[in-house]
């Protein structure tokens, strides 16, 4: 065990965790954030996409001790101010089937978007292509980060 | 099922607060023939104005939590934003709730209409009884009362409390789809906004105080057991509170954290007795299937005599590996034993069959189980097994507390039940034009209700009928199936047989138009040409909805247009479910790896209840199919699986994502199932496109083999 303080979402955790933890189970079962997802384990579906320092990294082979005290956004803080222009984007697009692997989608595109604002189709699918959907929404996926992309979606990138 | 008694009823109607509650006898399908009726309780109205609309299949993304209530909404002339959405858990009240089949809302089009359309009934004469008015001069809308001459209105809740003491009518109107204002609309799916948010909760997101966490250490053999284990290192891991064996074949290890759990699985010794199956590979069990084929068939379907045509000979065999359905959400359930009672929390497909496994898992009387349903992160039939759940009640029992089971994606992988793998044999007389005058169909592949120790009447598996239609009209044809035994688990997944027949039966109808030398579509429209009948089991297809299909998906695609230099198609179209799929596949090749640019789905699936919903599902389907056709394929190697996560088990990716279009035939027959359909000719038709790039054949999945 060890101690870590951890900055979530605009706050400070303390959490007491063996330090090779993923930090996707750190979230899920110490923090209770769930909206981040166990997919595989081993960074190949990127379900449990979160940002570190704004940067989508694979929670599940993230152990918790390289991220003590850097800055750390999941799905929950990622709307400063209600939903994020790609969380509006994705209902407006209908998205969502299951919905499981949504919200890692979601935090990919969003550090997608950021350093991105306007991407190409081509710059989407290189973004996107290590999450993976079993409800095969990648189509609706693409239009709706062109769809944010329209609307500013930078701008919006929330609690730090 | 027993049926709701008059007490049962009333005590319904306290419990939701002396409001306006409708459950009453309804036929359900086809269990109705034998046991008369089912007992249905979908609508709650209390007098604050709430309506609650009860769901009671799963939500695994298929959109069942807004399709259903939809449909009893329309009936009851209900204010959609007024709807709140209750999933049921295992009940008693609504007949079988298995959530497959992709029959949620052909099963429940009749039941919850009549539901709404009672309760409607019933309101309007509440409003009668409460203005002193003929009930003729009332009229239900947008959730309350009208009556027209005075201009006074009355909310459903303030009717709820007159209208419960009224008696249920049995016989009730029903509107007619041109009066539908809530059923054909694109309403949101109320799941969404959660699901974006991260608030939604699927079976592995649920806690509650006091849970513990459990991995489970599985025979890797199939069929083997637990000969011995050693848990030292396993208990040095902090937070490790039990390791115990669970039935014969695993070893659970709990912590009080998932990732102590897999730490203290990861260190575990076990020692396998690796029992019958040991030498089991994949190219045994695809020869066990060459030799089932020598076995007497049994009919599903005869036309003529296809011994008595003449012509000249067409034949072929295609095969089909065994494919795993991989959802996203790995398995995992929630159990709370506490001697006398057990509560579940499961993603499930099949809330009855977890009570009852459960119960007789772990001692208990049916109706001491509670289950209740969360959302699934995917379904595609791996979760109507009750494995997970039955999992964790002996862990929850074992260790007197409640736990959350749960399966890593490896464990998903290597424990699964695997759609069966299968061998086609088929053959064609053609005339000397080079149309079919015989058209016979061997499905050799293993019954998975038999391996399930279901009955399989008549040597048919009972999902066949539903999956093996042949809807041309040739006059001579013969579908037979041959039931082969494997030891490799096997299971339901999205479109079942469905997938393996169509892809067998539809790259043969091209075979035989190359073979004519004639256009894949004009041939299957020449066989679709003349307007019939087939009568299958219970279903009745109709050639001429087919050729409908086939014609609108042609269209849409420009089937008769040049293609760019490069662009090849290729056509396919089937039945099952109770729907008409037909899709056109547009691809290139790229290295002898064919890249689908775009995918033109048509369907016809009766009535649409929800547009953007069928324009999820079919999309999903196709996406899914082409998933199975490329790479998805399950290899067993000394007994146990040898593919593990999703490199080995590869999913497509958005870079390998076609556009699909989809257009749905108008119609206002009866919904058939949308969730499947679309699956099974994709492979086909992306087999078709590739013969027409390449002139080369491909007879056994998956394609990038």
């Amino acid at each position: 065990m060890a101690d870590f303080t951890l900055r979530v979402n605009g706050s400070e955790k303390k959490v007491s965790v063996p330090p090779e933890t993923p930090l996707l189970w750190v979230l899920r079962d110490t923090l209770a954030l769930t909206g981040t997802k166990f997919g595989c384990g081993a960074g190949l579906c990127g379900a449990c996409t979160v940002h570190v320092e704004g940067s989508a990294i694979r929670s599940c082979s993230t152990p918790v001790a390289q991220v003590a005290g850097k800055t750390i956004v999941t799905i929950e803080g990622l709307g400063a101010n209600g939903l994020h222009a790609l969380q509006q984007a994705w209902i407006a697009e209908e998205v969502p089937q299951c919905g499981y692997c949504q919200t890692g989608q979601i935090m990919t595109a969003a550090a997608l978007l950021a350093k991105t604002p306007t991407p190409n189709d081509e710059q989407i699918t290189q973004a996107m292509n290590g999450n993976l959907c079993r409800c095969g929404t990648y189509e609706r996926i693409r239009k709706a980060i062109h769809r944010a992309a329209g609307a500013g979606a930078v701008a919006t990138e929330g609690a730090r | 099922m027993s049926p709701l008694s008059r007490r049962e009823f009333v005590a319904a109607g306290v419990a939701a607060g002396a409001g306006l509650v409708v459950g009453f006898y309804l036929p359900h399908g086809e269990r109705a023939s034998k046991k008369a009726f089912s007992p249905n309780a979908y609508l709650r109205i209390t007098p604050d104005n709430k309506i609650t609309i009860v769901v009671a299949r799963s939500e695994m993304g298929q959109g069942v939590r807004t399709a259903l209530p939809m449909i009893l909404a329309e009936e009851l002339e209900a204010d959609w934003k007024q709807i709140e959405i209750e999933q049921a858990g295992a009940s008693t009240l609504y007949g079988d709730q298995t959530t497959g089949g992709s029959a949620s809302v052909r099963t429940t089009w009749d039941p919850m209409r009549k539901a709404g359309a009672a309760a409607r009934e019933m309101l309007i004469s509440a409003a009668a009884l409460t203005w002193g008015v003929p009930r003729s001069s009332c009229a239900a809308q947008e959730g309350g009362i009208l009556h027209g001459a005075s201009k006074r209105r009355l909310t459903y809740g303030e009717l709820a409390a007159r209208a419960s003491t009224l008696p249920i009518p049995t016989d009730v109107p029903l509107k007619q789809s041109k009066d539908y204002k809530i059923v054909g609309q694109r309403l949101p799916r109320v799941d969404t906004p959660g699901k974006v948010k991260g608030e939604a909760v699927f079976g592995i997101d649920f806690h509650m105080p006091g849970m513990k966490y459990a991995v489970l250490s599985r025979c890797p053999t199939i069929g083997g057991k637990v000969a011995s284990f050693d848990d030292r290192e396993s208990k040095k891991i902090a937070g490790v509170s039990f390791v115990g064996k669970i039935g014969d074949a695993a070893v659970a290890v709990v912590a009080h954290s998932v990732w102590g759990a897999m730490e203290g699985r990861r260190l575990l010794n076990v020692s396998w007795d690796d029992g019958p199956n040991k030498n089991l590979n994949t190219a045994a069990v695809m020869q066990s299937l060459k030799q089932a084929a020598s076995k007497k068939g049994a009919s599903l379907y005869s036309a003529g005599d296809v011994a008595k045509a003449t012509g000249r000979r067409i034949s072929a065999e295609y095969q089909l590996p065994f494919m795993a359905h991989a959802p996203m959400e790995p398995g995992n359930c929630t159990a709370h034993y506490s001697g006398t009672t057990c509560e579940l929390w499961a993603p499930t497909q099949v809330p009855q069959d977890c009570r009852d496994s459960v119960a007789q898992a772990v001692g208990l009387d049916p109706d001491q189980v509670k289950v209740n349903v969360t959302l699934m992160g995917g379904g595609f039939g791996r979760r109507l097994e009750h494995d997970y759940a039955v999992e964790a009640a002996l862990v929850s029992k074992a260790i007197n507390s409640p736990v959350k089971v749960i399966w890593t994606r490896e464990d998903d992988m290597r424990f699964s039940t695997y759609r069966p793998a299968s061998l086609h044999q088929l053959s064609a007389v053609v005339d000397g034009a080079g149309w079919p005058v015989a058209f016979t169909h061997r499905i050799i592949a293993p019954s998975i209700s038999g391996q399930k120790g279901f009955p399989v009447p008549g040597g048919v598996d009972p999902d066949l009928p539903d999956e093996a239609a042949f809807v041309y009209g040739p006059p001579n044809v013969l579908i037979e199936s041959v039931i082969a035994e494997t030891a490799v688990p096997l299971g339901w997944m999205r479109s079942v047989y469905a997938l393996q027949v169509g892809f067998a039966s539809e790259s043969f109808i091209d075979e035989l138009a190359a073979a004519a030398g004639k256009d894949p579509l004009e041939y299957r429209l020449h066989m679709l040409a003349k307007d019939q009948d087939i009568q299958y089991f219970t279903t009745t297809w109709h050639t001429a909805r087919m050729r409908g299909v086939l014609q609108l998906a042609a269209d849409k695609a420009g089937w008769k247009n040049f293609l760019p230099a490069g662009r090849f198609r290729g056509i396919a179209c089937f039945g099952c479910f109770s729907s008409y799929m037909a899709e056109v596949v547009e691809i290139s090749m790229e290295n002898d790896t064919p890249r689908v640019h775009r995918v033109v789905a048509a369907v016809d699936c009766g009535q649409v209840v929800n547009p953007s919903i069928v324009e999820q599902q079919i999309p999903g389907g196709v996406i899914y199919g082409l998933s199975n056709a490329l790479r998805a394929r399950i290899t067993i190697e000394k007994g146990r699986v040898v593919q593990g996560n999703f490199d080995d088990y590869a999913p497509l990716r958005m870079e390998e994502a076609p556009v699909v279009e989809v257009y749905a035939v108008p119609s206002a027959e009866a919904p058939t199932g949308i969730g499947e359909p679309s699956v099974p000719p994709l492979a086909p038709a992306l087999c078709n496109a590739i013969y027409a790039a390449t002139r080369k054949r491909i007879r056994a999945l998956p394609i990038l083999s």
